[in-house]
């Protein structure tokens, strides 16, 4: 504890443990939409694109990353979406096709132009995230925070329309709402998460922290409200576990939160059994 | 004279191929019109089109002044997905304001009001924390037939509400969808059930190999209606 504590007393850790938080609330946040749309892919497809898009950066030796991957992830959010729910069958290989070839050319980019000594370090962290929350860039933390606040902020003012887009597309779409563009607002705000999430536990991982809470709060909750803010408890509570143990430890931070939110996602499984008898 | 809300003229529906052509009705304020027709005549397809859920491959489907698509009530056929998700009753027939809440982002004490009372209607208040997945299939019709209303002002279209249910369930959607027929909401509902269909509807518009449109008395007298309905009437028998 007194190394946590020792830890804490340095400002840009506590910066940083304070993102990872923010990162993983706003992950959950989507997560029950995205799964229960079955959108999940998306993001996979989504983490994949903007490991590409992390390589081109770096190559292009940008000073801040965020501002090549953010654009580019959010755009193939949009060309996905449209590829992908309008027409299921193809959609599923386009997103396969899309995601691997984003994954190949930016390993291949950054083989190919090297900016550091060590190529397979640098793509292991940009896969399964940063190997301890000190080496967060300080220019990503600040906007990581603007970033995270603004993605809580919309889902809070467009909580009920992506409720009821979330339950029943055809409906809303007959009394006449305006289905296409809520759907491309949330596709736009996974991909804000995406590549703040990666961040944190690098492009491999981020399902987990999208998935886990939301199937968790699923299998102990009944309504959307609820589910909504168990999954971002779940989300906040593993997070912090994991970064404590990270830090105590030594232990990746990514593959931390993520063996947290498995095994916390793994009790709530046991208690739902007793719960539902 | 009642207003007309919905006038189709000579519709063509289809995907590559044409389904059904020269459709042609008029729907007024207060009617009850009931689409009959063989399994795949394209009832469904028609339905679609006038909720505005597909384009129309020639036609127009003209909606009068008095009416705009956020003045419509329906209800869709479920989905597999719904069956399994977690709302409440309260969230899913608050969805029914949607359109009237418009982009602001919270829904206000009238929206609410309405909420309840169209639950009330329906006989679900007591069901309102309940989670739409505990549900038996006509409660979670009546659920989404409460949304639909909390949506209508003057029309609702109902696609095939009473699918899976057992005849006791049936009967009470049917009395439902009566009540508010005489509380003068205007009523488009496709149907399997065409003994249903003649009991209950004002109008009858048949689409097939041979098209009717007409109040249910002309239907029945009709060459359309009377073969259509010998050989639904046999074919119950055989099922029964």
């Amino acid at each position: 504890m007194d190394k946590f504590l020792e830890y804490m007393s340095f400002d840009f850790v506590r910066n940083a443990f304070i993102v990872g938080i923010l990162i993983a609330l706003c992950s959950s946040l989507l997560g029950v939409t995205l799964v229960l749309k079955r959108f999940s892919f998306i993001g996979d497809g989504l983490s994949h694109v903007a490991f590409g898009a992390m390589a081109v950066a770096s190559v292009l030796n940008v000073t801040n990353d965020l501002l090549v991957i953010l654009p580019i992830t959010v755009i193939s959010a949009i060309l996905l979406l449209r590829s992908g729910v309008n027409k299921k069958l193809q959609g599923d290989a386009a997103i396969a096709v899309f995601s691997v070839t984003a994954l190949a050319a930016g390993y291949l980019l950054m083989n190919v132009f090297p900016v550091s000594a060590n190529v397979s370090g640098d793509v292991c962290s940009t896969l399964f995230g940063s190997t301890s929350l000190l080496t967060l860039n300080k220019n990503d933390v600040t906007l990581c925070m603007v970033l995270s606040a603004i993605v809580i902020t919309l889902f809070v003012l467009f909580y009920n329309k992506i409720f009821d887009v979330t339950f029943d597309e055809v409906f809303s779409k007959a009394i006449g709402t305006n289905t296409e563009a809520v759907n491309l607002f949330i596709a736009v705000i996974t991909a804000v998460i995406i590549v703040l999430a990666m961040n944190l536990v690098g492009s491999l991982l981020i399902s987990a922290l999208v998935i886990f809470p939301a199937l968790a709060a699923m299998r102990l909750f009944r309504s959307f409200r609820s589910v909504t803010i168990f999954s971002a408890v779940f989300a906040v509570i593993c997070a912090a576990v994991g970064m404590i143990t990270s830090i105590m430890m030594g232990t990746p931070v990514g593959a931390t939160i993520v063996g947290v939110n498995a095994a916390a996602w793994g009790i709530i499984q046991i208690i739902g059994l007793f719960i539902k008898g | 004279m009642a207003d007309t809300l919905i006038k189709c003229e000579d519709l063509t529906l289809g995907y590559d191929k044409i389904i059904a052509e020269n459709i042609s009705f008029e729907l007024k304020a207060g009617d009850y019109l009931c689409v009959v027709g063989a399994n795949g005549a394209g009832k469904s397809t028609l339905i679609k089109s006038v909720a505005g859920l597909r384009k129309v491959t020639k036609g127009n489907i003209i909606f009068s002044d008095g009416i705009t698509r956020k003045e419509i009530g329906f209800l869709p056929q479920q989905t597999e997905a719904q069956k399994d998700f977690p709302a409440s009753v309260w969230e899913i027939v608050l969805s029914g304001c949607q359109t009237r809440k418009g982009l602001r982002p919270f829904y206000n004490k009238a929206e609410r009001a309405s909420v309840r009372e169209n639950m009330e209607l329906m006989g679900i208040s007591e069901l309102a924390k309940r989670s739409y997945r505990s549900l038996s299939g006509g409660q979670q019709q009546r659920v989404l037939l409460a949304r639909a209303m909390c949506a209508a002002q003057k029309l609702i279209i109902l696609d095939e509400p009473v699918t899976g249910l057992d005849p006791v369930v049936t009967e009470q959607m049917y009395s439902l969808i009566e009540k508010l027929n005489k509380k003068g909401m205007a009523v488009l509902m496709v149907s399997h059930d065409i003994r249903a269909a003649v009991k209950y509807a004002s109008h009858i518009l048949h689409i097939g190999e041979t098209s009717f449109f007409g109040t249910t008395e002309e239907y029945l007298k009709s060459d359309t209606g009377r073969k259509f309905i010998e050989t639904g009437s046999s074919a119950a028998q055989l099922q029964a």
